[in-house]
């Protein structure tokens, strides 16, 4: 018998050198992290309507908060320890570096036990992930958003960029559906973008009582209201499943360039990370490739929109 | 890589000293089928003997070594309102004996896609790095299609790679510590002889194939094909059961899950292995399917393993390995939805061109 012995010692990943030559796309240098999550306090909710509402958090760390960027667009992933964590797009301004907001709608486990904590609650945040929309690009072009629902919640960040670099935009277009004028967001700020920012808003609304005195009707009837030179536009598009084909059909139409229309995508997602694969179309990620794709590459994605 | 030759008695003694210090795991049969068939696992080994090196291919794969079924990802301890996250990376060094060509590209498959992406998974990588891989070739079985997936050899990801030429095994060493281990047994330099017989075996092993898969072009087919028919034909057969990506060697979705310990204390985040044809694979909150039917869940799978991956990383998925097909309740295999796929067209096809006078 031999008395070697041959024990394989455990070698300890957290010295791995090649650690130090990952991307750094989340941030921080240490693979590690990017299962840690930012602890961040909610430092006010705001109800926006009754399923939907309007969260701020602020990082507590004052040096991740310095480090956190993220661009029109982006996502993170809202952990809640105990509950788990959802893919919340960010709909704040990327210039405020103090606090992010993000606007939730109660519809899962996790979004339905986030509706119980109240302001301080301690919650976490991974990211943020997934690809923006290009705003430099678009910089000097005329700017059409078009929101159906909660889609508003993601187009508020490019909305807030444009904002603050109004000079650099033609004109600008918001055309904003909802179900009922009680579900429409943001109200509060339709004066501000209208009358300071001075986008064109129209909203339409598909039930209405006679109280309502704007339009009525589906997001695409707006369409005959807008007058915009198609060369030089570009859209941002974002809204249930549903909306996206027809809407995006009807910019073919007008003569809007498939790689000048933006959409931005929802899939269910446990990772952020392009590992668990339940956010895949075809052959992309959402989540890393995505959330924002131009309308070419969706189209040809099979089951994507 | 350094090639050495190993006499088969001499070899059984390294594996025994190899077995006998480490945590191994290799294959053992632990059942035997309806038909008399034996059914192999990889299952942990204490001594040489027990390891049955003439096995004919495992239920599950080797995957589950690195990617197990559930695996606590992290713990949080509450502490009031706030709370701390635990994670440890830690993994044990785990000896794997005996496994097939297909078996170690399937890892060198999972390794682009946790390591290389731009979130290296690190509890892959602790389990990665503290593995020892021996590799050994196998005659095909009869629904072997590795060949055609063009992995039937492998050159990378593992330690040692046995092949057998008659009494002795050809080496193949690939890692420092397998070479440091070898020197203490007694191996020789291949001669002539000995490389006439490793040709000559894995000539054998090439035309062992039964099975074959044309898979030329395959990724453009799926796409013309999308709203075949033939998906729902399989589809309709489909349980929804998700055998096939368990036992496919490499198949990596997952799902997370948190929960609370019983004290309210603790919480712990779980990471399972899911299947893309379970059903609410692709349900979103608010309750839309994104992939409603049989069909489309099956389609996705071998949309992902034949299609999207190979855009993706210029290879294709699948190995080859046929265990989704052995493991069926429904008896779909790959071989018959990919020719019937194929046929969709081509027997259209040859109509048209075969037979000119038809009007």
């Amino acid at each position: 018998m031999h008395d070697l012995r041959f024990v394989i010692p455990p070698q300890d990943i957290n010295r791995e050198d090649f650690a130090s030559s990952v991307p750094d796309f989340n941030r921080r240098s240490e693979i590690m992290r990017t299962d840690f999550g930012y602890r961040c306090m909610v430092t006010n909710i705001v109800q926006l309507t009754e399923q939907e509402r309007l969260f701020q958090l602020r990082i507590i760390d004052p040096v991740e908060r310095t480090l956190f960027r993220f661009k029109p667009g982006q996502f993170l992933m809202l952990e809640l320890p105990g509950y788990g964590d959802v893919p919340i797009s960010i709909s704040g301004s990327s210039s405020n570096h103090e606090f992010l907001e993000l606007c939730i709608r109660k519809v899962g486990h996790v979004t339905s036990a986030l509706f119980t904590i109240g302001e301080g609650a301690p919650v976490a945040i991974r990211g943020p992930f997934g690809s923006s929309f290009p705003m430099d690009e678009m910089a000097g072009h005329n700017i059409l958003l078009i929101a159906g629902g909660l889609g508003i919640a993601p187009l508020r960040a490019p909305l807030f960029w444009i904002n603050e670099h109004r000079n650099r935009f033609l004109d600008v277009d918001l055309l904003y559906g909802a179900k009922e004028p009680s579900q429409l967001l943001f109200t509060w700020q339709f004066d501000e973008w209208q009358m300071i920012n001075h986008i064109k808003l129209h909203t339409i609304v598909e039930r209405a009582d006679t109280a309502w005195p704007g339009k009525k009707g589906m997001i695409t009837d707006l369409f005959n209201d807008i007058s915009i030179d198609t060369a030089k536009t570009y859209a941002i598009v974002c809204g249930p499943p549903v909306m996206f084909k027809i809407v995006c059909n009807w910019l073919d139409r007008l003569g809007i360039p498939m790689n000048r229309m933006f959409v931005s995508l929802e899939r269910r997602m446990h990772c952020g990370m392009g590992k668990c694969c339940r956010c895949m179309v075809g052959s992309t990620f959402t989540c890393i490739d995505g959330p924002v794709f131009d309308y070419w590459s969706v189209m040809n994605l099979k089951e994507a929109i | 890589m350094i090639y050495k030759v190993i006499s088969k008695t001499e070899f059984t003694r390294f594996i025994d000293a190899l077995v006998l210090n480490n945590r191994s795991f290799g294959p053992k049969q632990v059942a035997t089928e309806c038909g008399g068939n034996p059914v192999y696992q990889f299952q942990q080994v204490h001594s040489v003997d027990e390891v049955a090196f003439d096995y004919s291919a495992t239920a599950s794969s080797a995957k589950h070594f690195f990617l197990p079924f559930r695996e606590e990802l992290s713990r949080f301890l509450f502490h009031g309102s706030e709370w701390e996250q635990q994670i440890s990376y830690e993994a044990n060094p785990v000896v794997l004996i005996g496994l097939r060509a297909c078996d170690i590209s399937a890892l060198n498959i999972l390794d682009d896609v946790l390591l290389h992406g731009h979130f290296p998974s690190p509890g892959y990588l602790a389990r990665r790095k503290n593995s020892f891989i021996i590799g050994m070739d196998h005659l095909p079985l009869p629904d072997c299609f590795c060949k055609s997936m063009n992995h039937h050899t492998v050159t990378t990801g593992f330690n040692l790679f046995c092949s057998d030429i008659g009494d002795d095994y050809y080496l193949s060493i690939n890692s420092s510590k397998a070479f440091s281990f070898l020197r203490e047994f007694e191996t020789r330099d291949p001669n002539h002889d000995d490389n006439c017989m490793l040709v000559e075996r894995r000539k054998r092993i090439q035309n062992g194939f039964q099975t074959d898969i044309d898979v030329t072009a395959l990724p453009t087919i799926l796409d013309i094909e999308f709203d075949s028919p033939v998906w729902e034909k399989w589809g309709d057969k489909c349980l929804n059961c998700g055998t096939c990506a368990m036992v496919c060697p490499s198949c990596y979705c997952y799902s997370l899950t948190e929960s609370f310990s019983t004290n309210l204390n603790e919480a712990s985040r779980e990471k399972k292995l899911y299947s893309c044809n379970l059903v609410d694979f692709a349900v979103v909150a608010g309750g839309h399917n994104f992939r409603p039917k049989n069909g489309d869940r099956l389609k996705y799978r071998y949309y992902h393993q034949h299609r999207g991956f190979a855009e993706n990383a210029n290879q294709q998925i699948c190995v080859g390995c046929n265990r989704c097909g052995r493991a069926c309740l429904a008896g779909i295999n790959p071989k018959d939805v990919i020719n019937d796929l194929r046929m969709e067209k081509e027997s259209c096809m040859t109509c048209v061109s075969s037979s000119p006078r038809k009007i």
